[in-house]
């Protein structure tokens, strides 16, 4: 088999991933601290002022990056559910409900300070426009997924029960992603664009790509942290995790 | 530095924004920390019942 396919193989089980993602969590976390200090300092410091904004322009610092996680932390744990459904592998399951919390907190973090950014610049805290309402709709997707896979005894089974509504749910994403094209609303048009040129001065931008690259390190990193605790749980009786208690007990003694 | 601290009239939208994103992901952070003690102390109580009950 070709050497890919049999890491992937491997990272599927749940001791080897255990150790895996323990090695990279570090990583992570310092990757992710890092690039947001030196993002933030960007768009506090460095970032002129808007100047049709002024100095509110500053909060979409933290609400694009929430926003692209909010999307992609969705996919990402869709993605996982499909494999987890199709193949009934234990580790995409996981990955799929270690995802939710952290893009429901992204889209948590989204709404309200879209909110907080909504109000100087419209002159209104909430609208029910296409796209406030597809965003709230998300966080809702989020709220069913956590609900419906805490609501089921039998882990395994809650997962997948729960990586179906996430499937059914990802019909929300591309009006997510286009309702400020397709509909009228207040909400402004997309300025960053991954295809073409994004309609942004540079002085402005490297922050943002700076922030999204952090808040994606997190992401994983939480994700990983996540999943560890779950397969902790879900393998409780196994040899591996004997293993772990029994060497972590003996380091105490 | 003051004018920093006023964002020139925005500060009450441009900080309350940024303290959510720190609030709510150190929690998010701080969440899978605790839930590792705890299931690793269940984890190892569950073990110890398990051995007391057929000493061997």
């Amino acid at each position: 088999m070709n050497p890919l396919v049999l890491w992937f193989h491997k990272l599927g089980s749940p001791p080897y991933f255990y150790r895996f993602a323990g090695k990279w969590l570090p990583w992570l976390y310092a990757l992710a601290l890092i690039a947001g200090v030196v993002g933030f300092y960007g768009a506090l410091f460095t970032a002129p002022a808007d100047y049709q904004q002024g100095d509110s322009f500053r909060i979409m610092y933290v609400h694009v990056p929430c926003a692209w996680m909010g999307l992609f932390a969705y996919l990402f744990m869709a993605a996982n559910g499909f494999v987890g459904l199709v193949w009934r592998i234990k580790l995409s399951e996981t990955l799929a409900m270690a995802s939710a919390p952290v893009g429901a907190a992204f889209t948590f973090i989204t709404l309200v300070t879209g909110s907080l950014w909504g109000k100087p610049t419209w002159g209104t805290w909430w609208t029910w426009d296409a796209r406030l309402t597809s965003e709230l709709v998300l966080l809702f997707l989020y709220f069913g997924v956590i609900g419906l896979y805490h609501a089921i005894e039998d882990r395994r089974q809650a997962a997948r029960a729960a990586a179906f509504l996430a499937l059914i749910g990802i019909v929300n994403l591309p009006i997510v992603h286009y309702s400020v094209i397709w509909w009228n609303t207040l909400h402004q048009a997309q300025t960053v664009s991954l295809v073409g040129p994004s309609k942004i001065a540079p002085s402005m931008l490297w922050p943002l790509l700076v922030l999204a690259f952090a808040t994606h390190a997190y992401f994983f990193a939480s994700v990983l942290a996540r999943s560890r605790v779950a397969l902790l749980e879900l393998e409780s009786g196994k040899d591996w995790v004997r293993a772990l208690l029994h060497a972590a007990e003996t380091l105490h003694d | 530095m003051t004018d920093f601290f006023a964002m020139h009239g925005y500060a009450a939208y441009v900080w309350p924004s940024y303290a959510l994103f720190a609030v709510v992901l150190l929690a998010d952070a701080l969440a899978p920390v605790f839930a590792r003690r705890r299931a690793l102390r269940d984890i190892a109580a569950r073990l110890r019942r398990a051995a007391s009950r057929k000493p061997s």
